[in-house]
């Protein structure tokens, strides 16, 4: 998939999800605070109710896309400025997109399954 | 025999990753930029950790508060502390280098003149990494207030 | 225009109008010698040099290799900063040997020379700059233009160019190729096959100047996995260049055309009518 984008085109979606990732995270933070508290915010049941919430399980869903194409990318980045050579290429490619579409997959699962919960 | 390719790739005395470690020769857009990796490293980490605390909700109400039992500790708050400063920095940094990257902020190109200061290197773009590290503070101040000030 | 003081830049470590009196008669040199082509361990040699009031580091040199040990392995030519040849690490900081007055450097009175980092070294302080030029020379370093007729004598125009055009690209010409900004650059640290501030910084040279109309060609060679992406305006190239040069300035230009934000059609210098039809 990296090897069909032109290393500007992968750079501009790191620009876009970095700024977007950067909304989406605030959003987040500023809901676990002020609903009803932070400490509150933690308790299971509160939780669980955030999870009912179909506006907010978007938001989260989001901000898994998001970060994770943005991070992973950027440790493509670094990874490939250490090596240089066709195998390390390609398994610094493989592992990106592995691990970006695993982080994504496990945090959908959890999300979906919460949004399955019942309260309490 | 040392082909030409070979030759043009060689890692002969390359700084090598000691050369990104060590930011304090070359003024603050070099520590920026040392900032930019270790902090964009660090919320890496952070953030597949934070998937998999997340994810004991769906074992259960006794495995969620097994989470928060290890994670609601002083050293869980510090460690959250850090990473509200770190985040706070890498997000404010990275907009200011989205605006430089793209040649914004940095002036136009003019006859050089002694003593050849550079340009890009002026205080308009340098401001910004102050700016990104005054911000990280307060958030880390106000961090530590919410989490360590109780509510 | 000239001497523009108020640009809010801060370069105080190459600023070389602030300097102390010399509180020492003689500074210790320590040069790096090591040999690639034998096995010998680096190691430190030093020298007790006499200074003088205006002494560069490489009147020091010089004096160490004239009275001490004249196998001192130095590559030195203008000693006035137009040739590029003496860049060295001086203190840990790539700077022209010619251009540093003793006087300028803090530090106290010992003075530590190695040869410039990211360069295969040959002997002592002097490396190889072999794959530095073929990184330059990978970026096309010359005007192309296809309307430009220069193999009929009869047809030999010249491009009209104004101040302003000039002024978009002159800064960039500028460069000596002394190396010191591949010597600083984090990226060159560890990434073999990127370019270097040097080679993308004079891409740009060409990319702005009116008499080049291969703009796409240009954009697409620095486009590339290793290319203008890997840098991430660390500055340090344009902390440490000697000439004014700020590869860092010409490289964020580039790529800010390469991601659309800088959108101006270029223009195109015109050609006058031929010499023959004047």
């Amino acid at each position: 998939m990296i090897g069909m984008l032109k290393e500007g085109q992968i750079m501009k979606i790191h620009y876009i999800t970095g700024i977007a990732a950067l909304f989406v995270v605030a959003v987040h933070i500023i809901v676990r605070l002020i609903t009803p508290s932070f400490s509150l915010s933690l308790v299971y049941e509160n939780v669980i109710k955030n999870y009912h919430n179909t506006p907010y399980i978007i938001l989260l869903e989001s901000i898994l896309i998001l970060v994770a194409i943005h991070g992973f990318n950027g440790l493509r980045i670094i990874l490939l400025e250490l090596r240089q050579n066709k195998p390390w290429e390609d398994g610094v490619a493989i592992f990106t997109i592995a691990a970006t579409i695993a982080l994504i997959a496990y945090g959908t699962r959890t999300i979906i399954v919460a949004s399955g919960l019942g309260l309490g | 025999m040392e082909t030409t390719r070979e030759k043009n790739d060689s890692r002969d005395n390359r700084e090598g990753l000691k050369g990104w470690l060590n930011p304090s020769r070359y003024g603050w857009e070099r520590i920026s930029y040392w900032l930019q990796r270790l902090t964009g490293v660090f919320l890496l980490v952070y953030f597949v950790g934070h998937i998999y605390e997340t994810s004991s909700l769906v074992r259960g109400e006794n495995a969620w508060n097994a989470m928060l039992e290890l994670t609601q500790t002083p050293w869980g708050h510090i460690f959250l502390i850090l990473v509200i400063g770190t985040s706070t920095f890498h997000s404010t940094n990275g907009i200011r280098l989205i605006f430089t990257h793209a040649g914004k902020g940095l002036g136009n190109p003019e006859r050089p003149d002694y003593p050849y200061h550079a340009m890009s290197l002026n205080y308009r773009q340098k401001s910004g990494i102050w700016v990104a590290l005054i911000l990280s503070a307060i958030a880390m101040l106000y961090g530590s207030s919410v989490l360590f000030g109780g509510e | 225009m000239l001497g523009k003081k108020n640009r809010g830049i801060d370069d105080s470590r190459k600023d070389n109008t602030t300097h102390s009196e010399l509180t020492h008669k003689t500074v210790i040199l320590n040069v790096y010698r090591a040999n690639a082509r034998k096995d010998d361990s680096p190691r430190y040699d030093t020298f007790e040099i006499p200074v003088q009031r205006w002494m560069t580091v490489l009147d020091a040199l010089l004096f160490a290799k004239s009275y001490s040990d004249s196998s001192i392995g130095i590559r030195y030519s203008c000693r006035m900063a137009s040739c590029g040849s003496c860049g060295m690490k001086i203190n840990g900081i790539p700077r022209l040997a010619c251009y540093t007055k003793i006087s300028e450097l803090s530090g106290g009175r010992t003075i530590t020379c190695e040869p410039l980092s990211n360069f295969p070294l040959i002997r002592d302080l002097v490396t190889d700059f072999s794959q530095f030029f073929e990184r330059h020379k990978e970026m096309a370093p010359f005007i192309r233009n296809d309307n430009a007729n220069i193999t009929d004598e009869t047809m030999l125009s010249e491009f009209k160019q104004s101040p302003k055009d000039v002024d978009q690209y002159l800064q960039f010409s500028y460069c000596i190729k002394c190396g010191l900004c591949y010597s600083a650059c984090p990226t060159v640290a560890t990434d073999t096959r990127f370019p270097g501030p040097q080679a993308l910084s004079q891409a740009y040279r060409y990319y702005a100047d009116t008499r080049d109309n291969s703009s796409i060609q240009r954009l697409n060679i620095a486009d590339d996995r290793h290319g203008i992406w890997r840098c991430h305006f660390a500055g340090s190239c344009s902390a440490v260049c000697p000439k004014g040069v700020d590869p860092a300035l010409g490289i964020q230009l580039l790529r800010g055309h390469l991601m659309g934000f800088s959108r101006n059609e270029k223009k195109i210098a015109e050609l006058r009518d031929p010499v023959s039809e004047q």
